[in-house]
C-alpha cells in the first residue's frame, strides 16, 4: 500500500523537475551564467533518485506480493521464487516503461557528467531535448500505463507470470537491451544540441562516439540474450525467426552500426554530417518504432503485454512530434557543407565506408519492408499473410557476400586518398581458394549452391584476412575483432544451417528408436514437486555408430499459476556441435513428443555475437 | 554544353537511381514469391481452385476428441464452427497445442478437406488466441 504511495508520487515529483528543466536548461542556454551548472547536476541528480525511488518501490511491491497493486496482481504469485518475483517488475508493461524511464534518467546524468569539456551551450540544449523525451515518457506513464493503480478489493492470489519469463537470461535481457536503446536516445538528443549549435566537428565526433559505442555494445548484448533464450526456451532449436519482434530491435542495430562507421569519417575527415546526423535521428527513431510496434499490440508475441489501442496511440503521436521537431531543425540549422576543398575519392577509406552505409540502408529497408508490409496489408486491404524466413534469406544472402568481400578490403584501404596498385596477388590466389574450399564443402548440402558457396567463401576469406591483420598488429585491434567476430559469425551460422539435422517423433517410455545411425532410447521420466511448478524430467539415452554413450535429461515443467507447460530443452554443447533434446506432453502422460537435434558450430554463434561485442567495448576504452 | 562537374554528379544521381530502382524491384518481387496467405477452413471450402504448391496458414479451434497419435505423426481437426479441415503433421508440437485451444497451422493443402502441415506455430501463452483465429471464429459464431 505504502510503497505505491511513495512510487507513485515519486513519479509525479520526477514529472514536475522534468517540465522545470525544460524551462530552466532553455534560460541557462539564454543567460550564458557560468554557475548555473552546479544547479542543473543536483536537478538530474534528483529527478534520477526520484525514478529510482519509485522503481525500487515498485520492487518492493512485487517482494512482498502486494496484491493491492494492480500490476504485481497481473503479473505475480506469492509461490513465485523470490528471483523471479524481482525480475518480474520489468516483464510486464508498466514495470518495463518504468524501467526505460529509469535508464533515461540514468544516461542524462551520466552524459552531464562526462560531456565536462564540451561547450556550455551545446550541454544544455542536450539536456533541453533529453527531458523533452523523458517527460514525455513520465506522461506516457502516468497517464496511460501507471503501475502503481490500486485495486480494492484486494484480491489474495496474483495471477502470475507467464512461466516462459521465468527464466535468468530473460532477467537480464530487457535491461540490457533498455541500455541500448535508451542510449540511442541520448545521441539523439546531442545530435539536435549540436545542429542547432553548428559544432558538428571532429571534437564532437570524438566526445559522441563513445556514446554510440556504448549503445552499440548493450543493444549487441541485449539481442544476443534475447537469441540465446528463444535458443533453449521458446525455439525448439532455433535462434531466430525473422519474427517482426526480432526485426524491430535489428532495425536500430543496422542504424547504428552504419552511425558507428559514418562518425569515423566524421572524425577523421570532417565529412558527412547531415548523413550522421540523419543516421543518429533514424536510430532513436526506430528505437521508438520498436517500442511503438511491440507495446500497441500490432505485433503479437511474447512482448505484448497487454493490447491497448490507447497506449499505441501515444507512442506513435510523441514519436511523430520528435521527428516532425528534429526535421524542422534539420532544415532550419543544417549548415552547408564545405566540399569543395575536400574530395572524396574512389579508392579511399571514407568511400569504403559509405559502401558499408549503402549495404546497411539496403539491409535495413529488407527488414523494414518485410515487417511492415503485413501491418500494412491488413490495415489497407485487410488481408492476413505473414512473412517468413525465405523472403530474408533470399534478399539478404547475395548481397551479404558482396558486404563480406568489402569488409576484408575497405580496412585496408588509407584515408583521402589510396591507390589499386597496392592490390597483391597472393590475396587474390587466397580469395580464390577460399572460394574453391567452400564450393567443395557445401556443393552437397544446399539446393542454393552458387550464393552459399560465394558467401561461404567470402565469409573464410575475411576470417583469414582479420587473423592475419590481427597477428601483425599493425591495424586497429577492436575494428580487427569485431570484423573476424562477424565473418565467424556468417562461417557459423553458414555450417549450422547446412549441416543440421533433427529428428522427431512420438514416444512412449522404454521405446528405443534408431535414426541415421544413432539409437535413441527413451528410458524413464521422473516427477518432482518444485516451489511453482511441477517437473517431469526423462531421460535420453543416445549411442552413437561408435558407440559413445551421452545421457540427456529434458524437462517439462507444469506450473500452477498460470497453468501452462513449458519445455526445458536439455543441450550437451561441445566446441563442434550441440546435441539438443526437447519433450512435449501429448494426451495424458504416455506419449511425449520428442525433438532430438544435432546443430554444429552451434556455441560458436554465440561466441562470434560476443566478439564483435567487445570490439567495441575495446574501442571504447582506447585512449585518444 | 554543361561541365564535368555536373556531368559527373548527373551521372552518379543516375546511378542511385538505378541502385533504388533495382533493390525495390527485387524487394518486391521476392515478397510476391514468399508472402503466406492466413485462410480459415469456411475459406477454403470456398477456394475456386487449390494450389497444393502454395504454403498457406489455416488457423482455428483444435476440434475435441481428434487428436490422434502415432510413432511418426499426429492428426487432428480445425474448426471454425462452420467447415472443418483434416491436419496431418509430423514434428516438434508446442507446449500450448491442445484439444479446445487456438492453433495455427502452416503448410499445403491436399484438397479441401486434407492439410498437410509443417509447422505448428507456438504461442506464448494461455489465454492468447491469434488475431487471425480470433476474427475467424467470431465471423462464424
Amino acid at each position: 500500500m505504502i510503497s505505491s504511495h511513495i512510487g507513485y508520487y515519486s513519479l509525479l515529483l520526477g514529472f514536475g523537475i522534468s517540465v522545470s528543466l525544460l524551462v530552466y536548461s532553455i534560460f541557462c542556454f539564454k543567460k550564458n551564467n557560468q554557475n548555473i551548472n552546479q544547479n542543473i547536476f543536483s536537478f538530474l541528480f534528483l529527478q534520477f533518485f526520484t525514478v529510482v525511488i519509485s522503481f525500487i518501490s515498485l520492487v518492493y511491491s512485487f517482494v512482498i506480493s502486494d496484491f493491492s497493486n494492480a500490476t504485481v496482481y497481473n503479473n505475480s504469485h506469492s509461490t513465485k521464487p523470490i528471483f523471479y518475483k524481482i525480475t518480474g517488475t520489468w516483464g510486464n508493461h508498466e514495470g518495463s516503461l518504468l524501467l526505460w524511464l529509469l535508464v533515461l534518467t540514468l544516461f542524462i546524468f551520466l552524459f552531464i557528467i562526462f560531456s565536462k569539456k564540451q561547450p556550455k551551450k551545446y550541454r544544455f540544449l542536450s539536456i533541453f531535448f533529453q527531458q523533452i523525451i523523458i517527460s514525455g515518457f513520465f506522461l506516457f506513464l502516468l497517464l496511460t500505463s501507471n503501475p502503481f493503480n490500486f485495486l480494492f478489493p484486494v484480491p489474495n492470489e496474483g495471477l502470475g507470470l507467464n512461466p516462459i519469463l521465468q527464466d535468468p537470461a530473460l532477467a537480464i535481457h530487457p535491461p540490457i537491451l533498455y541500455l541500448g536503446y535508451v542510449g540511442s536516445s541520448i545521441i539523439f538528443s546531442a545530435s539536435l544540441a549540436s545542429l542547432v549549435q553548428n559544432n558538428i566537428n571532429r571534437e564532437w565526433a570524438i566526445h559522441i562516439k563513445k556514446w554510440i559505442l556504448a549503445a552499440w555494445f548493450f543493444l549487441t548484448i541485449g539481442i544476443l540474450l534475447g537469441s540465446i533464450w528463444a535458443y533453449y526456451e521458446l525455439g525448439w532449436g532455433g535462434f531466430w525467426f525473422w519474427d517482426p519482434v526480432e526485426n524491430v530491435s535489428l532495425m536500430p542495430w543496422l542504424c547504428l552500426t552504419a552511425l558507428l562507421h559514418t562518425v569515423k569519417v566524421l572524425e577523421k575527415r570532417n565529412l558527412l554530417k547531415s548523413w550522421t546526423l540523419i543516421l543518429s535521428i533514424a536510430t532513436f527513431t526506430f528505437s521508438m518504432i520498436g517500442t511503438f510496434l511491440v507495446r500497441s499490440g500490432i505485433l503479437n508475441s511474447v512482448h505484448t503485454f497487454a493490447n491497448d489501442p490507447e497506449r499505441g496511440m501515444f507512442i506513435l503521436l510523441f514519436l511523430f512530434s520528435l521527428i516532425i521537431l528534429s526535421i524542422i531543425l534539420f532544415f532550419i540549422y543544417q549548415g552547408k557543407e564545405n566540399t569543395s576543398q575536400k574530395k572524396f575519392f574512389l579508392i579511399s577509406k571514407e568511400t569504403s565506408i559509405l559502401i558499408n552505409n549503402w549495404f546497411m540502408m539496403y539491409f535495413l529497408s529488407v527488414v523494414l519492408i518485410g515487417t511492415t508490409y503485413p501491418i500494412f496489408l491488413e490495415v489497407i486491404v485487410n488481408e492476413k499473410i505473414s512473412i517468413g524466413p525465405p523472403f530474408f534469406n533470399k534478399l539478404l544472402i547475395p548481397f551479404l557476400a558482396l558486404f563480406l568481400i568489402f569488409m576484408a578490403v575497405g580496412p585496408k584501404l588509407n584515408w583521402i586518398k589510396d591507390n589499386y596498385k597496392k592490390i597483391k596477388y597472393s590475396r587474390i590466389v587466397l580469395f580464390f581458394i577460399c572460394m574453391c574450399i567452400s564450393f567443395y564443402l557445401i556443393k552437397k548440402t544446399s539446393s542454393e549452391i552458387l550464393f552459399t558457396s560465394i558467401l561461404g567463401g567470402a565469409a573464410l576469406y575475411l576470417l583469414l584476412v582479420t587473423t592475419k591483420e590481427f597477428l601483425n598488429k599493425k591495424h586497429n585491434i577492436s575494428q580487427t575483432i569485431s570484423h573476424f567476430g562477424f565473418s565467424l559469425f556468417i562461417l557459423s551460422i553458414l555450417f549450422n544451417s547446412l549441416f543440421s539435422n533433427e529428428f522427431s517423433a512420438n514416444m512412449k517410455i522404454g521405446q528405443e528408436l534408431i535414426y541415421e545411425k544413432e539409437q535413441i532410447k527413451f528410458l524413464k521420466i521422473k516427477t518432482f514437486d518444485k516451489q511453482n511448478y511441477k517437473s517431469v524430467i526423462a531421460n535420453f539415452e543416445i549411442t552413437d555408430e561408435k558407440k559413445n554413450v551421452i545421457s540427456l535429461y529434458p524437462e517439462i515443467r507444469i506450473y500452477n499459476q498460470p497453468n501452462i507447460l513449458t519445455s526445458e530443452a536439455d543441450i550437451i554443447s561441445t566446441i563442434f556441435f550441440d546435441k539438443f533434446i526437447v519433450i512435449n506432453l501429448l494426451k495424458g502422460e504416455e506419449i511425449f513428443n520428442v525433438r532430438y537435434q544435432t546443430k554444429p558450430f552451434m556455441i560458436w554463434i554465440w561466441i562470434s555475437v560476443f566478439l564483435i561485442s567487445i570490439g567495441g567495448i575495446l574501442s571504447l576504452f582506447k585512449r585518444h | 554544353m554543361y561541365g564535368k562537374k555536373v556531368k559527373l554528379r548527373l551521372l552518379f544521381l543516375l546511378f542511385i537511381f538505378l541502385i533504388v530502382s533495382l533493390s525495390v524491384f527485387l524487394i518486391l518481387k521476392s515478397l510476391e514469391e514468399n508472402v503466406v496467405y492466413f485462410i480459415s477452413p469456411t475459406e477454403i471450402k470456398n477456394l475456386a481452385e487449390i494450389d497444393n504448391k502454395k504454403r498457406i496458414r489455416v488457423g482455428g479451434m483444435v476440434k475435441e476428441e481428434t487428436v490422434k497419435l502415432s510413432q511418426n505423426e499426429i492428426s487432428f481437426v480445425i474448426t471454425d464452427f462452420k467447415n472443418e479441415i483434416n491436419v496431418t503433421y509430423s514434428g516438434a508440437i508446442p507446449n500450448l497445442f491442445s484439444e479446445g485451444k487456438g492453433v495455427v497451422a502452416e503448410g499445403y493443402l491436399n484438397d479441401r478437406s486434407f492439410f498437410d502441415a509443417k509447422k505448428i506455430l507456438a504461442k506464448h501463452d494461455e489465454n492468447y488466441m491469434p488475431p487471425e483465429v480470433k476474427e475467424a471464429l467470431e465471423t462464424n459464431k
